[in-house]
């Protein structure tokens, strides 16, 4: 039955399905757009941030680390750090996408988030009969409503960002949404437990130079991570 | 002095354009390389941890020491708030209603105190 599915309704059910996102993307495009403003980036230095890396968490990461004075060096490894999450994505996406041609695989990576993978995943798992050409079309039409949006809320954040009150305490933006973004995932015990190290050890390490003790300390709850979770997954088997 | 103070423009673009590749090369890593081999156990292990590995660690200084207090300590509204973020997330697994129940516990706190 899938094979019959025309190719502009997988796009527009993956547009429909990632719409929902909008309600977080917009409010969290504008929010950086005001505070990459509030550190003095002019409007281009915005945009260059949300249009050439597109991805949010990386993008505050970034941010608050310019924000502190860190190295260069420093601020692009700690954000890249973020994103190595988009590898494992990638890596899971492979045996569906892995043989589209060349520039829809470019475009594929350049639009890969947190929503285009996880829906994506989530259909392809569920309509395993789907063909490549239906795939590739259901994993760009969930970019639709996710992506766009992104660079123009940046924008208007931008935009509006010289016009927002100090006593709207815009200040704590970034570590609300942070938070925001955390929480929903402290669901395991090796999810808690690196987080747990992370902080603890980031607050140890805080008096080394900016930025280091931050990736020392995301080091050490990675290995936290995988360690908890390989023991869970042994005494589950015992 | 603001972030943009510190740094020259042309090291402020070199940023931008070396994560916008950096991130992409990590996108296009394995999409991008057909019939690689998959990658390890151990590797996807560690690589399931990396945001919760950095983010949390990121922002706990910044709950703790606000720019807001300028280095007077915790700010007891932004402590409220912050907690509040982190509850409402975890029951709701719902980042936008994490977001709006940190800022309406801020503000009702700023309001109060």
């Amino acid at each position: 039955m899938a094979s019959i599915t025309p190719i502009s309704h997988c796009f527009w059910r993956g547009a429909r399905n990632a719409l929902p996102f909008l309600l977080v993307i917009l409010p969290f495009g504008a929010l950086f757009g005001v505070a990459a403003t509030d550190a003095g980036l002019d409007l281009a230095e915005v945009m260059g941030f949300s249009i050439l890396v597109l991805a949010g968490a990386s993008q505050f990461t970034a941010l608050q680390l310019m924000n502190d004075h860190a190295p260069a060096f420093m601020v692009i490894v700690t954000s890249l750090a973020v994103n190595l999450r988009m590898a494992m994505y990638s890596v899971s996406l492979a045996p569906h996408l892995g043989r589209a041609a060349p520039w829809h695989r470019v475009l594929i990576a350049y639009l890969m988030t947190d929503q285009s993978f996880g829906l994506s995943q989530q259909e392809y798992e569920r309509a395993p009969a789907m063909s490549l050409p239906q795939k590739v079309a259901y994993f760009l039409g969930a970019c639709l409503p996710t992506c766009l949006p992104w660079s123009l809320s940046t924008l208007a954040g931008a935009l509006a960002g010289k016009a927002i009150p100090e006593g709207l305490a815009l200040d704590f933006a970034v570590p609300v949404t942070f938070l925001a973004m955390i929480a929903p995932g402290l669901r395991s015990v090796p999810h808690l437990a690196a987080a747990a190290v992370s902080v603890i050890a980031a607050l140890a390490l805080s008096p080394l130079p900016t930025g280091t003790g931050l990736l020392l300390a995301a080091l050490l709850a990675m290995w936290t991570g995988a360690t908890v979770e390989r023991l869970l997954e042994r005494r589950n088997a015992a | 002095m603001t972030a943009a103070d510190h740094y020259s423009g042309p090291m402020i673009w070199g940023i931008i354009v070396v994560l916008g590749i950096g991130t992409f090369l990590l996108r296009y890593s394995f999409i991008g390389l057909i019939g690689s081999r998959p990658l390890p156990a151990w590797a996807l292990r560690y690589l399931r941890y990396t945001a919760v590995a950095v983010l949390p660690g990121l922002v706990a200084p910044l709950v703790l020491w606000p720019q807001a207090a300028e280095g007077s300590g915790a700010d007891p509204a932004r402590l409220l708030a912050a907690g509040a973020t982190v509850a409402v997330g975890i029951a709701t697994r719902n980042t936008l209603a994490a977001i709006l129940g940190g800022f309406a516990t801020l503000y009702l706190a700023l309001w109060l105190i």
